[in-house]
Formats: C-alpha cells, sequence, structure tokens
C-alpha cells in the first residue's frame, strides 16, 4: 500500500433480482458505484489505471448474502458513516452497504483472510424430511467421511468434506425447515453449500435438485485460532469506524 | 422489488439471467396507475448489442420525462431463451414492469440494419402480437418502426402499424396525444392511424395500395384513404443544441458492447460519399454547442460512473470546435481517470497527437478507410482521400511509433475494375514500404502490421447508388480472390493480413434494402423455418433463407443484380428525406463521369435539404477553420 493511503473494509448485502449478478460484474457495478459515489478512491499507475480494490470470496449466481466484504484503498476519508452513506445513495434496488471501517497497517487482505462462511439454506417448495432435519443432520455428521468427487477443468479429485463443515444445524433463526451451515469458504478448501445438501438428499435416497435450494450467506468469516483449533470471527471484527 | 417474469430455475440455465431482470441504474419504474400510455422500445436483437444503442437510449429519456408516460425496454431474448419461453409458453415481458408487453399502447421497434428482421417477428411471436397489422384487434399495442431501415420499411410493411420517418425527437409528443384523445372518444385503432396521417413523417403502410407492371416493377403506389398524404416528409431536429439528450443513461450490469457514455456531438456529415445512406438521410449536419457538450461530458460521467466516455458522430474531425473539446476531455477526464475513444478521426498531425496522449500507442491501431483501391474509384464513390493523404499519415503515425495499420475496403462498387482492386494490394504494399523506409531497423520496436478488411458493396435507397446493380455471391467472392491475389503477389505481402466479408449475408441484406412489400412473406417463411439472429454468423441459414426466397417465388436477382432505370418507381418513392431526387440523379451522373463533388462546407451542392433551414446550410461558412482543405487525409478508429 502507498504512502497515506487508507485501506478501507465495505462490508454490504446483496438481495433481490441482484442475486443473478455475477461476481465479475459485481465489480464493475462497485467500480461504477464508487465513481458516482464521488468517493476518493485510490486508483493504479499505468496507462489503464484502475480502482485499488479486491473482494472476500465470490458468491454464487443466484445466492444472496448479508456479509459480502470487500477491500478498497481510498486517498482520503470524512468517515465511515459518509462512505456508507454516499454509496447507499447509488445503490441499485436489493444491494445495501452496511459498514466501512479503517484496517489496521499490515492486515492482510480481505481475500486472504477468508477462512469460512455461513450460509441458511431454505427450500422452495418447503421441505422436511419425515424423521425431521434434527436427525438428519445428526446420522449425516455421524459419519466418518463424507467422500465426494470435486470435478475441476484439469483433473477429478476425491474430498472428504467433514473436515471443512464447521457447523451444521436447524436454524433457530427461522422456521423449522431453515438449516444454518458453516463450512470452509478459504481459496484452498472452498465448499459449496450444495455440495453438502447433495450428500444430504444421497444419503436420504431422495432426487437432488440444487433449484430448490434457496441459499442466503449470513457472514464471511477470518479464523483467529489455529488449524487445529479455529475460532471464526466475521471479517468486519478487525479495522474501526471512524 | 417486482417479481421476475422468469423463475429462477430458467434464469439459473441461461446464459447471463442479467439480460432480462431489468433494476439497472438509471433504468426508470413508474407506478402504472399514474400514467395514460405504457410503451416499450425495443432493439430486436440480444441485449448487450440493444442496450449500445444511443437512440433508443435518447427516446427512453425524453419518453419517460412525460409524467402521462411509461417507456420500458424490450430485447430479443438469446437462443437459450427463447426455446423455453416458447416450450413454457411464457409471454415476452418488458424488462422494467417484468409484466407482458401485449398489453401496452404502443411497441416502438428501432430498425438499425436490415439482419434484425426474423428478429422483429421473433418479438411479436413471443408477445402472443399477430405478424400483420391488418390482422391485430383492439386489444394489441400499437407496433411503430424508425430507424435507418424505415427509409425503406417495404419489405416489413406489414407488419408495422405506422413508421415514423426521421429523427425521434421532434414528433412523439403530437402522436400521443391524438393517441389519448382517440382514447377518450372511444375511437379505434384504424381512427387512431388515420388520424396520426396528418402529423408529418407518419407513414401508415395499409393505407397504400401498390400495384405492379407485368415486368415486375412497381405501377403506382398511392393512398386509398384520404387523411394519407401523397408524399410522407422525414422530420429532422432544428435546434440541435438544445434537444433533449439523456443525462442519466442506463448503466448495464454486464458488459456490452457499448460500455461508456456516449456524447453525440453532431449529426449529419458534410462529406457526401455516394455509397452512404447515413449521410444522405441525417442532412443537413447540425453541431451541439461545445459548452453544451462539456456540461454533458461532466453530468453523465457523474451520473453514470462510466469509466469511459466516447464522442459520437459521422466525422468527429469535422466537428468545428474539436480542439477545444478534446483539450477539455483530457484535462477534466484525466482527474477522474476516465478513458476517452476517439473514433473516427482524420489523421493529421493534431489527431496523432491527440491519440498519443489518450491511448497506449503500443496497444493501438490506425485505421484508414480509402473504400476503393484506385484514385479512380475512389473519385467515383466521392471519397476525397487521396494516396497521397494516405501515406503522410501513415508516415507521421509510424514516425510517432505506430506499426499496426488496419485498412477498409468495399468490393463490388460501382463501375470497378480489376484495376480497382489491384490497387488494393499496391496500396497495402506501399504503407508496408513506407514503414520500412521512415523507420530505421535498430528503431523497429516491432514489425508493421497491416490488415486489409473488405466488405461487399450493397446499394442503398437515398444513396446517388441506389440505381445501381448489385454483384452477385459468386461475384463478390471472385473479386474477394481477386483482392487476395493481389496482396500475396506483393514484395511485403508477409506483412499483410486479408479478412472478407460473408457473401450469402450481403446478398439477403441487397434485397431487404430495395426490396418491396412482396419479400415480406419470404421473411415470414424464413422465421417459420426457424430463422433468427441472422446477423449472428453461427445462427444464419442461408440454406433456408434461399427455401424461402423459392417457396415464395421471389427472385434475388430481380432485387439486387437487376439494372434500375432512372425513371422507375422506387419501392420508398413515397417518402422524401430531404435531399431530392434530382440531386441523387445528379450525383449518379456524376459518379459515372468520376466528377467529385465538394462538401458543404466548401460549397452547397443544392441537394435539397436546405429547406429545413438548420445546420450547416445556413452556417456562415467561414467559421470553420481552413485547415479543413489540407487536411482531408484520413480517418482513424481509437
Amino acid at each position: 500500500m502507498s504512502e497515506g493511503r487508507i485501506k478501507v473494509r465495505i462490508k454490504f448485502s446483496k438481495h433481490g433480482v441482484m442475486r443473478f449478478i455475477g461476481h465479475l460484474d459485481i465489480m464493475r457495478y462497485f467500480q461504477k458505484v464508487f465513481r458516482r459515489a464521488e468517493i476518493d478512491i485510490a486508483y493504479s499507475q499505468g496507462f489503464s489505471p484502475h480502482q485499488i480494490m479486491s473482494f472476500a470470496a465470490p458468491l454464487g449466481v443466484g445466492m444472496e448474502s448479508d456479509g459480502e466484504y470487500m477491500d478498497v484503498e481510498l486517498c482520503s476519508i470524512n468517515s465511515s458513516e459518509d462512505i456508507v452513506n454516499r454509496m447507499n445513495e447509488q445503490m441499485a434496488d436489493g444491494m445495501q452497504v452496511l459498514s466501512a471501517r479503517v484496517l489496521p497497517d499490515g492486515a492482510s487482505n480481505a481475500m486472504a483472510s477468508v477462512a469460512a462462511a455461513g450460509y441458511y439454506i431454505r427450500f422452495r417448495d418447503s421441505f422436511v424430511p419425515p424423521q425431521g432435519w434434527r436427525k438428519v443432520i445428526e446420522d449425516f455428521m455421524s459419519q466418518e467421511q463424507i467422500l465426494v468427487t470435486k470435478v475441476t477443468k484439469k483433473s477429478e479429485i476425491q474430498m472428504d468434506l467433514k473436515p471443512g463443515i464447521y457447523d451444521f444445524k436447524v436454524s433457530s433463526h427461522d422456521c423449522t425447515d431453515c438449516l444454518y451451515l458453516m463450512v470452509n469458504a478459504s481459496s484452498s478448501g472452498n465448499i459449496k453449500p450444495a455440495m453438502v445438501l447433495e450428500e444430504v438428499y444421497k444419503m436420504l435416497d431422495i432426487p437432488f435438485d440444487s433449484f430448490q435450494l434457496l441459499i442466503t450467506r449470513e457472514d464471511t468469516y477470518l479464523n483467529v485460532g489455529t488449524d487445529e483449533k479455529p475460532e471464526f470471527l466475521p471479517l468486519d471484527l478487525i479495522g474501526e469506524i471512524v | 422489488m417486482s417479481e421476475l417474469a422468469l423463475t429462477d430455475d430458467i434464469l439459473m440455465q441461461v446464459e447471463k439471467p442479467a439480460r432480462y431482470i431489468g433494476n439497472e441504474i438509471n433504468s426508470v419504474v413508474k407506478p402504472s396507475f399514474t400514467v395514460d400510455i405504457r410503451m416499450a422500445m425495443c432493439f430486436p436483437d440480444v441485449y448487450e448489442i440493444g442496450m449500445s444503442h444511443l437512440g433508443i437510449q435518447i427516446l427512453y429519456d425524453m419518453f419517460n420525462s412525460w409524467d402521462d408516460v411509461w417507456c420500458e425496454r424490450v430485447y430479443s431474448p438469446w437462443p437459450d431463451l427463447d426455446k423455453i419461453m416458447r416450450e413454457r409458453q411464457i409471454p415476452l415481458f418488458g424488462l422494467e414492469s417484468q409484466e407482458p408487453i401485449k398489453y401496452l399502447d404502443f411497441i416502438g421497434i428501432t430498425l438499425q440494419y436490415e439482419m434484425c428482421y426474423t428478429n422483429i417477428l421473433q418479438v411479436l411471436d413471443l408477445a402472443g402480437i399477430p405478424f400483420y397489422a391488418k390482422a391485430r384487434t383492439e386489444e394489441d399495442p400499437i407496433i411503430m418502426g424508425g430507424g435507418p431501415c424505415a427509409y425503406n420499411p417495404e419489405p416489413i410493411a406489414d407488419f408495422f402499424d405506422f413508421f415514423y420517418i426521421g429523427e425521434g425527437e421532434t414528433k412523439y409528443r403530437e402522436i400521443f396525444d391524438l393517441y389519448k384523445e382517440n382514447k377518450e372518444k372511444g375511437g379505434t385503432r384504424i381512427d387512431f392511424l388515420k388520424k396520426i396521417c396528418s402529423i408529418q413523417g407518419v407513414y401508415v403502410p395499409q393505407f397504400y395500395d401498390v400495384t405492379y407492371k407485368e415486368d415486375g416493377t412497381i405501377g403506382s403506389m398511392l393512398p386509398n384513404i384520404p387523411e394519407a398524404p401523397v408524399h410522407v416528409t422525414k422530420n429532422m431536429v432544428e435546434d440541435f443544441d438544445r434537444v433533449s439528450y439523456p443525462m442519466k443513461p442506463v448503466v448495464p450490469f454486464i458488459k456490452c458492447t457499448q460500455d461508456r457514455v456516449v456524447l453525440e456531438i453532431q449529426r449529419g456529415c458534410i462529406r457526401g460519399c455516394r455509397f452512404c445512406q447515413a449521410g444522405q438521410l441525417y442532412r443537413p449536419v447540425r453541431e451541439k454547442d461545445v459548452d453544451t457538450l462539456k456540461r454533458y461530458a461532466v453530468e453523465m460521467l457523474k451520473n453514470t460512473g462510466h469509466e469511459e466516455i466516447s464522442l459520437s458522430s459521422l466525422s468527429s474531425s469535422d466537428y468545428s470546435k474539436l480542439p477545444e473539446l478534446i483539450d477539455f476531455l483530457i484535462q477534466s477526464c484525466g482527474e477522474k481517470k476516465v478513458n476517452i475513444s476517439l473514433p473516427s478521426l482524420r489523421i493529421d498531425s493534431f489527431s496523432l497527437d491527440v491519440m498519443n496522449k489518450v491511448q497506449d500507442i503500443k496497444k493501438s491501431s490506425l485505421t484508414f478507410a480509402p473504400e476503393a483501391g484506385s484514385q479512380r474509384l475512389r473519385n467515383v464513390i466521392n471519397k476525397g482521400l487521396t494516396e497521397e493523404n494516405i501515406l503522410h499519415g501513415a508516415q507521421m503515425a509510424f514516425e510517432g511509433g505506430w506499426t499496426r495499420v488496419k485498412l477498409y475496403f468495399m468490393l463490388g462498387l460501382p463501375t470497378e475494375t480489376s484495376e480497382d482492386i489491384a490497387g488494393i494490394g499496391d496500396l497495402a504494399n506501399k504503407i508496408a514500404a513506407t514503414f520500412f523506409d521512415v523507420v530505421p531497423k535498430e528503431k523497429r520496436r516491432e514489425q508493421i502490421q497491416i490488415v486489409v478488411s473488405t466488405s461487399f458493396f450493397i446499394p442503398k435507397p437515398f444513396t446517388p447508388f441506389q440505381w445501381a446493380p448489385m454483384c452477385s455471391a459468386e461475384q463478390f467472392l471472385d473479386k474477394a480472390y481477386e483482392t487476395r491475389k493481389g496482396i500475396t503477389s506483393q514484395l511485403n505481402q508477409k506483412r499483410i493480413k486479408y479478412n472478407w466479408h460473408e457473401a450469402d449475408v450481403s446478398v439477403l441484406e441487397g434485397v431487404f434494402a430495395r426490396g418491396d412489400r412482396r419479400v415480406a412473406k419470404v421473411i415470414l417463411s424464413a422465421y417459420q423455418k426457424g430463422c433468427i439472429f441472422d446477423a449472428w454468423s453461427e445462427y444464419y441459414r442461408n440454406d433456408l433463407w434461399m427455401e424461402a426466397f423459392e417457396e415464395n417465388q421471389v427472385s434475388i436477382d430481380f432485387y439486387n443484380t437487376r439494372i434500375r432505370s432512372l425513371d422507375e418507381i422506387l419501392p420508398w418513392d413515397i417518402l422524401d428525406c430531404g435531399v431530392s431526387k434530382e440531386f441523387l440523379k445528379r450525383e449518379w451522373e456524376n459518379a459515372l463521369q468520376e466528377k467529385v463533388s465538394p462538401n458543404c462546407r466548401d460549397k452547397c451542392n443544392g441537394c435539397g435539404a436546405m429547406k429545413y433551414g438548420c445546420g450547416v446550410c445556413v452556417a456562415d461558412r467561414s467559421i470553420y477553420n481552413d485547415e479543413e482543405t489540407i487536411a482531408k487525409t484520413g480517418e482513424v478508429l481509437a
């Protein structure tokens, strides 16, 4: 980071029809938001300067979120509130900026910090298995291994989902068919929530249809503990409101 | 937020769902109960193309500035969604309301190129609106057409309730007021169409009968009701500086062809190239005031957040205050890290200096559009650009560090000979030789690269070449092979790459450009056979089109290769585009005699557009700097 610049972590939510706007287009969208909001964002050098901006964890098309993050570098700042207000005046319906925190010097960037993400999962046609979700999740998590085949462009790899599932429960947040799932979201071990649900459906021996899932990311987390004993905190727990 | 017309499972399986959800910044949603007229503007191609079109942004903004009107947008669903909508019988919807467009009062379809004609039928079909205007009922929207192809609307005349001839900013208020009045009085759609015949520029095809002679040419084309005028005159904006312009254009979420602020600096062109339709249709040339443009640039960048701004006109170098405008943009955009893109600049020391400031020489290339390979043929087409101009421009550019050159030509121009075609390779070779002459070996950062592209000449209505026979596909391809041979025989042939256009599509475009009402049934049967997105080579089906011509017994040669006599009644003769037929005939004669005509600023050629009493026709010619005469050097596209 160049001298005199202020690194700011911005938290935002994404709902409604905006769930169909993909990650790259959301980046382009925010570039234009910063220009419209006349925020003093820093630019890279060179013939085609671009805004210095990095996103935490890309959100899949079709998902909503209450906990998206991006880090930007600013040349000057009035206050956190001013940033939030100015950006929200420029938002498309469905997008909202929730907070803007100045990061301490040397804080690692949003993308490198991401360790986990929490998701609420609902079912389009309100689905509860006969034995109830509590029992199903208990059975599912009592398996020693949850092996899946991850198909990438280059190869197929066997992967055990279980160590990457940090929390899986019926959510008290909502009704009986809303689940809460917290999984690894780091660049090396990212787990998509639909992958877990697909395995659950397999165990129940019912056909899986990903269109049935309504997924909202609850928040994105960093790990302040160790790999063996993780301790997760939301990405906006560092930095301060100015 | 409104419900979407498409369910999640559909949106998740089609390519780019953002094409169909609306909600873009600066899109307009009004409570429908507050308006009297609901309409949609349609660009019959995919979203990314349609969203890049300035004309719709101008009209969308103007319509929505009126309290009693809500204008939405609609584009052609891409074939993946098209298929699903047919299977599940989902009616085509407006992006803003997500409601079926069938229930709107008006649908305005812009006609920018002939190859979108089957997509018009796709839009009507998916919307559930009858193809033929005569089959529509009081429940159906009024289908209006406008844009350059409306200057010969005959091949699609049967599908439209009316065409609006000319620039859209002028007469829609009157049309809508008559619509409201007619509705209040309980009038029918025919009553309404009769009423608007009194408005300048309104052409209602069903109020005209066409008869044909034995040889197939038109015998007569006359109004069949007293209200319809014998001639329909184009509309034109007289005060171009003060006409409405969208300060808040809609900003798409996905990357579109035109993803930038577009500043229209002038309309029309002084040059009078004889193949060019736009150069005739938008006469006389009119400029916006440079202070107006500066204000627009700042405001539009602020309202959109775009990172690029581009100047739009048929020939930007002819804008009288260009240096002042560009200086302002370089200064104010530089501060905001906004890129400037400069299309269609003539190459001279000024433009090279400007390009040097606004773009990376390493990544950009110079573009010349000589259009024809020899000076003789360039005189025929009235392209005032000499070989000396081009070589001089190239030399300056090579000295400035450029190494990439693009050259555009047309094949099949009237009077073209093998010598003219050979001139293409010769010119490309001379440009390469110029590079080797002016750039010493040790300073050659990169090898010279020349790309020659040719398109096939298609005669267009309201140009001096409207009577010219067009080549057949075989002739076109022979000319392309000849061009290639001419290039590969050059000394520097390894530095020259050659691209040419598809011939089949050009042939079809020729039929639609100069066709009459009998072509409509061919378009409908091609559509019914599955032709859509004909402008996209991956979807173009020449075999189906040829079947459609054959089955309907419509001859391609009749429209394309036949020699028309000067006294033949042309399908577009009932329209008056501002320039007179006498002028076009004079220019056609000049072309055949290889005589060049001066541009509008140097001398009036008496085309007829002076009757509009504005623009260059009434301007004091001395305000334009005298560099004019020496600067006819070429064009560059940024």
